[in-house]
């Protein structure tokens, strides 16, 4: 019985200097395979479709159900989690690259610094650290919490700025994810008590939430399902809003 | 407002596509629709315009710096943009490509036909029918003004519809489907209303 393979073709990069070459591999199928566990394979035995030795393919994985965004990659033209990828519902060859939109490090390994400044840069978390306790927050009605989570499922993968028109070498444009993650910690109880300070931060600099030039890739992209075009729309009301407070003036802005 | 240039400079473009430069547009494709009763009417309308009070400053203020200052400040949003309608094919990133490309187009356009006409004009030329008339005698030139206008009338509609979601008045996806139904109305009749006129110049 001839053998089935798996055909690989695969964006390498030795190190974040550049200079990218495709490399194939041909594996031989198991059931059920995924992406990553096809790349195991070839960790294990690394070895080209030439049938030459070769050094092991990098990448990132962590939690291999879809929550840890790291495994992230461009799979047959598309970005998403190689976790999930299942070879079954791949058509063959099967084309592996690193985003584009991030440095890479090597292989398939990118650098995603530039969401985690970003959520540093907007503040995407709950201040609640003081010198003396503070004591439990408000609560937050269920439904409330039910939308929030929603938002919260963020895993800071990066495939909405992959699939952003706006989000390239060109433009400063801080992309989709950590926009959405004002609007969640704006509306927590307690994250809420920096609200205007959030706001003011998508205003200032550049490449800010006026960036966003409406495409709406990111809504279709994301794998979480985050209404990331309806969290744009609300921050744009939420800073028109804001920026005619900072303007005229008002006796309630925070 | 030191720091934030960006966000002001994004939302007066924003704005000025609208106020006055859409409002503009609808006047313009309202008085030329004046062809399609002829050529008298047209002339009429025409003359009115053109004898309105302030005039030198209303063209200045309401319409050649808005439109100066969407347009250059449009040209660099638009090269910003790294279009990939290849690998994500959905409607709204189409849309969004237009909107650039339109855009150039309009921009293009709307230099020539100022060319044409005003600057025509200030070297004494008179703007009445026959001068439209003569322009769009040449099929190229009717080519030309029939693409011009369908840009500029696709650009301001789904203009509208982005305006919307820049201002945060529709916000769900819901009202933004809504829009885009509105938006494609709008662009329709105005588009009607524009090549109508300008095929009244040549029947
Ligand atoms: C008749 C002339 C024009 C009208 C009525 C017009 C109108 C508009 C409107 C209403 C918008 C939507 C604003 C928003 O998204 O908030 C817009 C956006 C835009 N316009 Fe124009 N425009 C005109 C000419 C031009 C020209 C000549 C250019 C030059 C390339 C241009 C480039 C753009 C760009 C790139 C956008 C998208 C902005 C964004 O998504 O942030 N426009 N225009
Ligand atoms: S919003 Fe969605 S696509 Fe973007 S980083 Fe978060 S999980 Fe990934
Ligand atoms: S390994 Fe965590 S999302 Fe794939």
């Amino acid at each position: 019985m001839s053998e089935k393979m798996i055909h690989l073709i695969i964006t390498r990069q030795k190190d974040g200097e550049g200079g990218s070459y495709k490399e194939e591999f041909k594996l031989p199928y198991r059931e059920n395979m995924n992406v990553i566990s096809a790349l195991m394979e070839i960790r294990r035995n690394p070895v080209n479709a030439n049938g030459e030795d070769t050094t092991a393919v990098s990448w990132e994985a962590s939690c291999l159900e879809e929550v840890c965004g790291a495994c992230s990659m461009v799979i047959n033209g598309k970005p998403r989690q190689s976790c999930t990828a299942l070879v079954d519902q791949l058509e063959q060859p099967i084309r592996l690259e690193p985003m584009k939109t991030f440095p890479v490090v090597r292989d398939l390994v990118v650098d995603r610094s530039r969401m985690f400044d970003s959520l540093k840069r907007v503040k995407a978390w709950v201040p609640i650290d003081g010198t003396y306790d503070l004591g439990p927050g408000p609560r937050m009605p269920e439904a409330k919490r039910q939308w929030a989570y929603e938002l919260s499922k963020c895993m800071t993968c990066g495939v909405c700025l992959e699939a952003c028109p706006n989000v390239n070498d060109k433009s400063e444009f801080i992309g989709p994810a950590a926009l959405s993650q004002v609007r969640l910690f704006n509306a927590h109880p307690t994250g809420a008590m920096h609200k205007a300070e959030r706001l003011n931060t998508l205003m200032d600099g550049d490449g800010g939430l006026s960036n966003c030039g409406n495409s709406q890739n990111c809504v279709q992209a994301c794998p979480k399902g985050i209404p990331l075009t309806t969290s744009i729309a609300a921050l744009n009301r939420d800073t028109t809003l804001q920026s005619f407070k900072n303007f005229f003036g008002s006796d309630n802005n925070f | 407002m030191s720091q934030n240039r960006e966000f002001f400079l994004r939302k007066l473009h924003s704005l000025l596509g609208v106020i006055p430069v859409g409002l503009f547009l609808l006047v313009h494709l309202g008085v030329n629709y004046f062809s399609v009763r002829g050529e008298e009417e047209y002339n009429q309308a025409v003359a009115f315009m053109e004898g309105l009070p302030f005039r030198y400053a209303m063209e200045i203020f309401i319409i050649f710096i808005p439109i100066l200052f969407h347009a250059i400040y449009g040209l660099y949003i638009a090269f910003q943009a790294r279009h990939n309608t290849g690998t994500y094919s959905y409607f709204r990133n189409w849309m969004f490509r237009l909107q650039r490309t339109t855009g150039v187009i309009t921009l293009i356009f709307v230099a020539w036909h100022v060319w044409d006409t005003r600057i025509a004009a200030a070297l004494g030329q008179e703007v009445n029918f026959d001068m439209m008339a003569d322009i769009v005698a040449n099929p190229v030139a009717l080519v030309a003004y029939i693409i011009g206008i369908t840009a500029t009338t696709f650009h301001f509609a789904n203009g509208l519809w982005s305006f919307a979601i820049t201002w945060g008045i529709t916000v769900s996806p819901r009202s933004q489907q809504i829009s885009t139904y509105i938006t494609l109305g709008i662009f329709v009749l105005l588009t009607f209303v524009g090549i109508r006129s300008i095929l009244a110049f040549v029947m």
